[in-house]
């Protein structure tokens, strides 16, 4: 089982660690709920260092990540970020990550529990002059999210934090530290993700530094706990849960990110006829009707007794104090209104069909 | 951690305290609270229910997963915590006290010798 460099920090605090994709992570500190709260109110921070980073250089750099991922490489500038997503020829996602333009180089930042997958995938299709590495264990990243987020981190930094816009970067310092300071999140809150050097004796300078400079704040750790509830308010996907190998990102309603027209790429013909073909199901979001019982990963979903689908994500939502959840069903029964049931372990729940997110989204 | 002396355990992770040598208060343990985390529901049983031993009576809905509550011995459910129904968190903050779940009519005392000593209990949970 790997370890994070915070692992001693998270251990200080007392966090209830658990394994996760590989690492031992942690999953809670003072509840997931406070925790929730405090990134939705304040300023929390995420330990995230479990995520996968690969760096690609080259001549034909450019090319490869075109052939590699569904969203259109070339509008990526230096200095942004670009969710997307990889997907195999039958248009089934291997994986949805995100790609930094550098400059010099581009960063892959991928889900943990597929980096070995990926980064295998990935060599698989090297082609012309690509150097492609994989820098998971020499990258730490914190993500600190939250309303109060920029003015924490602003005191430690001579970068005008105001003026990175959503799903852009800067390389600076901060509390003494170069890093990528990045605009990205996955909270759905104004917020940043912190690359740097994943040495112990600078995780931990940063680490104390953001904590300080949030105190007055009310600023703490939030785990894992509090980010799968944090993301499933905003209807953000996980793989293994809401994407995998079986879907495919038209009916997952990740449309937006698949760009047909920018030329071949692997999955592209597939998803064109999917397309043309018309989806045969959809991913939605629903809230549970009169019942705080949440939904769970897995539950069959119905309408008037016959199966329809299946749940992908559930939680307790905190803010709206409801069982919320996302799931695959029936394009028939899929339009926001739409009353369905969920068998949670034999009891009925009903639900109805809502749009996304379910608590709005001021990440922008 | 805390497990009074005074209480029986099962297995999992409930705690019975025996009242008037013929009514029995049920709850979950600390232990048990701290691993399940926030709790947001409890699917309470109807009065008047009859239970075996070690039968599920209801369930218990954390944000993160969902726990199966057993009887801790046989009987009849007389009592429920209507104040879980509001306050479901009651059994985070003091799941000896205010967060008790049930109360049984104990149909045989014996039952009390297969339930775990608060040392029994600790050892199976390693604390």
């Amino acid at each position: 089982m790997k370890r994070t460099p915070f692992y001693e920090i998270h251990l200080e605090l007392g966090a209830k660690i658990a394994p996760f994709a590989g690492y031992e992570m942690p999953i809670q500190y003072d509840g997931i709920i406070v925790e929730h709260k405090r990134v939705r109110e304040s300023v929390g921070v995420f330990d995230v260092s479990h995520m996968g980073e690969f760096r690609v250089s080259g001549k034909d750099a450019l090319g490869f990540l075109q052939k590699l991922t569904v969203n259109d490489v070339s509008k990526l500038t230096p200095g942004r970020a670009q969710y997307s997503a990889m997907c195999y020829e039958d248009g089934g996602i291997v994986d949805d990550l995100l790609i930094y333009n550098l400059g010099d180089s581009y960063m892959v930042v991928v889900n943990a529990a597929n980096i070995e997958k990926d980064f295998e995938w990935m060599k698989k299709h090297l082609d012309g002059d690509v150097n492609f590495e994989n820098i998971s264990d020499e990258v730490a990243l914190l993500a600190v999210q939250g309303p109060k987020s920029l003015l924490t981190l602003q005191k430690l930094t001579g970068v005008d934090l105001s003026q990175i816009k959503y799903y852009h970067f800067v390389k600076g310092k901060l509390a003494g530290v170069d890093m990528i300071i990045s605009r990205t999140g996955y909270t759905g809150e104004l917020g940043f993700e912190l690359y740097f050097e994943a040495d112990p004796e600078i995780c931990k300078k940063v680490w104390t530094a953001v904590m300080e400079a949030g105190k007055e704040f009310g600023i703490g750790p939030a785990g894992l706990g509090a980010r799968d509830t944090l993301r499933t308010e905003m209807g953000y996907m996980l793989y293994g849960n809401d994407i995998d190998q079986t879907t495919n990102p038209l009916e997952a309603g990740l449309d937006w990110i698949v760009k047909l027209d920018k030329g071949d790429f692997i999955g592209r013909e597939s998803l064109l006829r999917i397309k043309n073909e018309g989806l045969k199901r959809k991913l939605v979001g629903f809230t549970v009707v009169d019942e705080r019982i949440p939904p769970r990963h897995g539950y069959e979903i119905f309408k008037d007794g016959e199966k329809v689908g299946y749940v992908t994500s559930g939680t307790f939502s905190p803010i709206l104090e409801k069982g919320i959840g996302m799931g695959y069903v029936d394009i028939k029964f899929s339009n926001p209104g739409e009353r369905i049931s969920v068998n949670a372990r034999g009891k009925e729940l009903t639900a109805v069909i809502v749009n996304l997110p379910f608590v709005p989204n001021r990440a922008r | 951690m805390q497990f009074p002396e005074n209480l029986k355990y099962t297995k999992e992770h409930e705690w019975i305290r025996v009242e008037d040598n013929s009514i029995g208060v049920v709850g979950i343990t600390e232990y048990a609270q701290s691993e399940l985390g926030d709790i947001v529901y409890v699917e309470l049983p109807q009065i008047g229910k009859v239970v075996k031993q070690l039968e599920s009576f209801g369930t218990i809905e954390a944000v993160k997963t969902v726990a199966d509550l057993f009887a801790p011995v046989s009987g009849e459910i007389i009592e429920v915590n209507e104040k879980l129904k509001s306050s479901p968190e009651l059994i985070n903050k003091d799941p000896y006290g205010e967060g008790w779940i049930i109360k049984i009519k104990i149909k045989d005392l014996n039952e009390l010798n297969n339930l775990l000593s608060a040392e029994d209990y600790r050892k199976l949970i390693g604390k």
